[in-house]
């Protein structure tokens, strides 16, 4: 069997879970209720923190008078960002590779000046959560209103107050590319459309919020952090260092996390609050976020305005392509990821599908006195997706193109790779031609524009609409570490052979419900050869893990999973070598099947497995001296020939709208996609089914609503419209399997497809609906009364 | 604010405490018995994560009052898995890979049970209905109709 | 999102809670179903000194036919409401109207009396009792006092309850023979407060009158009455547009955050030929 980077079937091994839908084991203490999340864990003396935060957009802190607070019985410190200095370095969210990105330097409480409604200002500490949220009452602090900058062109305006006096304006970050010739290319174009598109800021709002349960003993000058997020490597690798502590004394726990979405990945300044108090009292503190303050300290992300223009060919060949990309990001770039990657990730993304020679785009990234945003699943593909083919569309109907067409004329074709784009994306091996013709089939096309042309002649408006995407998956060094963040590319796996003969599997990456942990003892179980039951996956525990770097950017599978499959196969030659001597047989005419050692060519069992491992274990007289057996295994692994594993896929989107309310029925979403090999295609289904709805909440639900002082007015579950099981469609899926020679494995990413392109899909059902009426909506999320006034309906 | 007794009967056993009124039953059931299967979401009723029974009757505990359930009996998914109709649903929504953080699962359980209880063979329309106020944010949904579905089917008298 | 320290007492019976509101003084209030009141204890946006629970006076449950009328206790909930056979024969725009409230798990604990003591302007209750020509009765010091619906509900969150009066039932007017009811809401997601809510009331037939109540588009319900016999004839004259204009015409809907007004009257104009269609063709 090849394992070096020639894929590898699954009949190439004896046993193989790979490509099985096994139901995912550690589901089950979640639906028993079972779970240990942050808020769960029990610790003593534990004390509870509650912030007073900044009412305005935009404060001066002139006076803070705790007096009264301190004095309540249960609570035990309330402390101001002077307090808290002495225990916590600032910190600024800028990577050296975003040439020009510029931040401010933050700390855990503001100071001086407070630059967004939400910004923690005082920190209590008390015995409950209910005295600490007494205590802020009593809590007087003096502010002096200043003018806010809300809106992110009024940010970029030239005339602009600068929020940050030292950086001179409010542009945070800027970038061009221009590639080709443009100019030329739109000169030359038989049609050009251009289009203004507004994306509205709106937020992951995971079920369960942020949530920190940290412990300093000043005994032993330990901290042990439990941690509701996605990366503890990266949260105890900053905690060392802003907390003056040597990196293996500090330990990051993650056990259940309820939800995270690229939520729980940035460094938060009520978290750093909670891990300072904790030191500078020597006592367990916990901060839970409640859902009113995660409203407005929960990042945001997607406020962004793109102008786009489109030329195509009279056959329908895209001859130029130009955006101009503005969002508005808060007053602060996000520690350590940045907040600059979502607009980098805009401007590189759109008309990825496409055979586009001449492409320019800019990127400005205001600053502005909102909550700051980042990181968010899927970051920034699903802008991109949606110009990208909101454009596409909105030209064919000027040319009168049918839309699968359109986009099979364009699309890269699938015999093309590897190849590298315009803009310098290397693309290993893409299938946009096959996903195309797959979703055509399922959506059973033709005949839905037939039932469309139908249902118009009653009267009722359907629309169809379809989505093309690429998405960054497994990303490499490239993308965070280059640029001097704590953030690790790689991963790491280790795996033993226990007595009882079962593969205890130690992994850096972590679980948040996509089914990790399950996908890593598939990979390890098909790799040794064990069954399924016999493998116990450990993940999450700094201390009880190899260095990783946990889950985000979809990197679970392709560069978690090639970690395990490797320790899996280091395990197997150990075992075999162990079985070899004292079988009496050459290892490479051993195999292991079925928990147990077996003659490669007759099949025939040998020994049992945990016979072997109890040998190995308490037996070493049974073994010739000086044998040292090698039951455990570990393999770190980076992607390093590709700096990203792209996947494609495309979606397809049925609606019907009520052209007299607006109103919009999602009927059916389809999507077929191609995320290379499929470790488990339930678990992958499943993830892209919930990523489709997170896109369909922002399509046409979710958005933060500001108003021009910069305060947020739907800050919680009322006013915020999450998309909820009454009006969400069945998702029809298939797929297509082009795997990645990076690894043996031959997984790529499956995380954050799913939003890519449902907000695309759906934009364009709609504007397909409204075709009739010569209406069309550019704006997200679109509301009935946005399509209403589209259609001009309301005086 | 004085502290007020109440006895009530939570998964099977009497339970006497001290309380401030201004305790809900879902902090109640967390904090004072370690029922940590009730998970808070919102806390403002919206998001139904803390879903649980009281007397027999699906609500929401951070709209409850500890006090209010003074006398009455209430159970959370750690005592309602005696039932044979929990553990279908259990069993059908891990199979279905049904959920995916869990933080919404408990609720969805107990409160697609009632639905089944009350009508045991529901349209999808009528499930997705159901479960309308119950947020999840990680599957999307429709793994849990499909879900309550098959084990709506299993229950006697399901159409051909 | 924990809750302010209130006192609490827990009523016995009608004139227990009166007795124990009065003695509480002005800051203190009513807990029934509790799922308007406790979320916004939670928010911290009203800070009540004490709270006296009626929950456990059971003379204020249920739902009683006494020829003619219908009597629903205050403390009647949602979802008894929507299972009461009772209900569904003799006020049938209530059956229809109760789907549209929240979901099982709120219904299963808010009340009709304190859907009505609140008065939310987007609440089905009040449109619904407006258009039943409902009377609510309420206790206090004084004794006993009934108010008619359409007096009830006097603006947002303001309804006629004297000082330390609680509602105890509301007597609703039986459906006779050939009356039509019809609700209906439009909503952003199933449960939702409403955009805009209609209650047709059309009673005695072709000599009858319909009455329009409309929820979310004001701040409280306003009655509007048409006499059945001007409907039917606009509407076999292909006159629809006048019969809505004559309903949506005191209509003021507020703008919020996330709909201007005039989305709100749009919507209400269309709702109300929607229900008037379902109501005329007998499918109410």
């Amino acid at each position: 069997m090849s394992r070096d980077g020639a894929h590898l079937s699954s009949l190439d091994l004896p046993v193989s879970y790979i490509g099985r839908s096994v139901a995912r084991p550690n589901a089950l203490r979640l639906l028993a209720g079972r779970g240990t999340y942050v808020d769960d864990v029990k610790a003593s003396r534990v004390l509870h923190a509650a912030f007073v935060r900044n009412p305005y957009a935009h404060a001066k802190i002139v006076a803070i008078d705790v007096s009264r607070a301190q004095a309540i019985e249960g609570v035990v410190c309330v402390a101001t960002a002077e307090d808290l200095k002495p225990f916590c370095t600032p910190w600024v969210g800028v990577l050296s590779h975003f040439a020009g990105l510029r931040s401010q330097p933050q700390g855990p409480l503001a100071e001086g000046v407070s630059f967004w409604q939400g910004e923690p200002v005082v920190a209590v500490v008390a015995t409950s959560r209910h005295i600490a949220e007494d205590a802020l009452s009593e809590i007087d602090v003096t502010f002096e209103e200043l003018e806010p900058t809300v809106d992110m062109d009024a940010a970029l305006a030239p005339d602009a107050t600068p929020i940050h006096a030292a950086l001179g304006n409010n542009i945070a970050f800027e970038r061009r590319i221009d590639v080709g010739a443009v100019d030329a290319g739109f000169a030359d174009a038989a049609v050009v459309v251009e289009r203004d598109f507004s994306f509205a800021r709106h937020t992951g709002v995971s079920l369960e919020p942020r949530s920190i349960l940290a412990e300093f003993n000043p005994a032993d000058r330990q901290l042990v952090i439990h941690h509701s997020s996605q990366a503890p490597q990266m949260m105890a690798r900053i905690a060392a260092k802003h907390f003056g502590l040597p990196e293996h004394d500090v330990r990051v726990i993650c056990k259940d996390v309820g939800g995270s979405f690229g939520v729980k990945i940035h460094i938060y300044p009520d978290e750093m609050a909670a891990i300072a108090l904790s030191i500078k009292l020597g006592r367990a503190v916990k901060f839970v976020a409640d859902r009113l303050e995660s409203f407005v300290s929960d990042i945001h992300a997607r406020e962004h305005r793109v102008r786009g223009r489109l030329g195509l060919s009279k056959d329908g060949d895209i001859v130029a392509l130009e955006i101009d990309d503005r969002t508005g990001i808060g007053p602060y770039s996000m520690y350590p990821r940045t907040s600059a990657v979502e607009a980098n990730q805009v401007m590189n993304i759109t008309g990825g599908p496409y055979r586009i020679a001449n492409y320019r785009a800019r990127a400005r990234v205001a600053f502005q006195n909102k909550v700051p945003t980042s990181q968010y699943r899927a970051v920034g593909h699903p802008i991109a997706c949606a110009v990208t083919e909101g454009l596409i569309e909105a030209a064919g109907r000027k040319l009168g193109i049918d839309p699968f067409v359109l986009r099979a004329r364009n699309v890269i074709p699938d015999n093309a790779y590897p190849t590298v784009n315009a803009i310098g994306l290397k693309f290993e091996g893409l299938s946009h031609e096959t996903c195309l013709s797959k979703l055509k089939a399922l959506m059973n096309y033709d005949e839905l524009r037939r039932l469309q042309a139908r249902k118009r002649a009653e009267g009722v408006y359907l629309g169809v609409g379809i989505g093309v995407f690429i998405e960054i998956t497994s990303p490499g060094p490239e993308f965070y570490g280059v640029g001097g963040a704590p953030i690790s590319a790689q991963d790491g796996c280790s795996v033993r052979l226990d007595p009882g003969g079962n593969v205890v599997c130690h992994t850096g990456t972590t679980e948040q419900g996509q089914g990790t942990d399950t996908i890593i003892a598939q990979v390890v179980a098909s790799a040794v050869g064990v069954s399924l039951d016999r493998v116990r996956v450990v993940s999450g525990d700094t201390q009880a893990a190899p260095y990783g770097g946990g889950t985000w950017a979809s990197r679970g599978a392709g560069i978690g999973g090639e970690a395990a499959y490797q320790a899996g196969f280091k395990l197997k030659d150990g075992v075999l070598r162990l079985a070899g001597i004292f079988l009496q047989s050459d290892p490479d005419k051993l195999d292991i099947a079925d928990n147990s050692i077996i003659d490669r060519a007759s099949r025939e069992p040998r020994i049992p497995l945990s016979e072997l491992s109890r040998i190995a274990h308490f037996r070493q007289d049974e073994l010739p001296k000086g044998v040292s057996p090698d039951l455990v295994a570990t393999h770190h692994y980076t992607p390093r020939n590709y700096p990203f594993a792209f996947t494609n896929g495309v979606q397809g989107s049925l609606v019907e709208v009520d052209v007299e309310t607006g109103f919009v029925k999602l009927l059916k979403h389809w999507v077929v996609e191609d995320c290379g090999t499929p470790i488990n295609p339930l678990l992958i289904e499943e993830q892209v089914r919930g990523g489709v709805v997170q896109g369909l909440g922002g399509a046409l639900y979710e958005e933060c609503l500001y108003d021009e002082r910069g305060q947020l007015l739907n800050g919680s579950l009322a006013g915020y419209l999450l998309p909820m099981a009454g009006e969400m469609p069945d998702i029809e899926i298939d797929h297509a399997v082009t795997p990645t020679r990076e690894g043996a494995l031959g997984a790529k990413g499956a995380g954050e497809a799913g939003v890519a392109a449902a907000p695309a899909a759906v934009m364009n059902a709609i504007n397909d609906a409204l075709n009739p009426f010569g209406a069309e909506i550019t704006t997200m999320p679109m509301t009935p009364e946005r399509i209403l006034r589209a259609l001009g309906k309301i005086n | 604010m004085s502290q007020t007794p109440i006895s009530l009967i939570v998964n099977g056993a009497r339970v006497s405490a001290l309380v401030e009124p201004r305790l809900t039953l879902a902090d109640f059931l967390r904090q004072n018995l370690d029922l940590t299967g009730v998970h808070l979401g919102c806390e403002h009723g919206v998001c139904g994560a803390c879903t649980m029974l009281l007397n027999g009757d699906i609500v929401r505990g951070c709209c409850v009052l500890a006090v209010q359930a003074h006398g009455g009996e209430v159970t959370t998914i750690e005592g309602a898995d005696g039932d044979a109709l929990t553990r279908a649903l259990q069993s059908a929504f891990h199979e279905r890979n049904a959920l995916q953080c869990g933080f919404c699962s408990p609720a969805m359980v107990l409160t697609a049970r009632a639905l089944l209880q009350e009508n045991p063979h529901p349209t999808r329309e009528e499930i997705r209905d159901h479960l309308s106020g119950n947020y999840c944010r990680c599957t999307g949904y429709q793994a849990i109709v499909d879900a309550v579905e098959t084990v709506s089917r299993q229950l006697e008298g399901a159409p051909a | 999102m924990k809750n302010p320290k209130f006192d609490y007492e827990r009523a016995d019976s009608v004139e227990d809670a009166v007795r124990l509101l009065a003695a509480a003084g002005p800051d203190a209030r009513v807990l029934a179903g509790g799922q308007s009141l406790l979320p916004t204890l939670a928010a911290r946006l009203s800070a009540p000194s004490a709270l006296i629970d009626i929950g456990g006076v059971a003379a204020l449950r249920g739902v009683a036919f006494n020829g003619g009328v219908l009597r629903i206790g205050a403390l009647t909930r949602h979802s008894d409401i929507l299972r009461d056979p009772l209900v569904a024969r003799h006020a049938p725009l209530l059956a229809e109207a109760v789907h549209h409230i929240a979901h099982p798990a709120i219904r299963n604990r808010g009340t009709f009396g304190g859907s009505l003591a609140l008065a939310d302007p987007a609440a089905e209750w009040p449109a619904c009792v407006t258009a039943l020509d409902a009377t609510i009765v309420a206790h206090g010091p004084s004794g006993e006092r009934r108010i008619a619906a359409a007096d009830f509900f006097q603006g947002v969150y303001t309804v006629d309850l004297a000082e330390n009066e609680i509602i105890v039932a509301v007597d609703i007017p039986v459906a006779a023979g050939d009356d039509r009811f019809a609700f209906d809401e439009i909503a952003r997601r199933r449960g939702d407060f409403a955009l805009a809510g209609l209650a047709i009331a059309w009673r005695g037939g072709a000599g009858g009158r319909l009455r329009f109540v409309f929820l979310g588009v004001g701040d409280r319900p306003e009655p509007v009455d048409l006499a059945a016999e001007t409907v039917i004839g606009r509407i076999a004259g292909r006159r629809m547009e006048d019969v809505v204009g004559e309903a949506v015409a005191n209509l003021s809907p507020s703008a919020d955050p996330h709909v201007s007004s005039e989305y709100r009257l749009h919507l209400a104009r269309v709702l109300c030929a929607r229900l008037l269609n379902r109501v005329m063709e007998g499918r109410a």
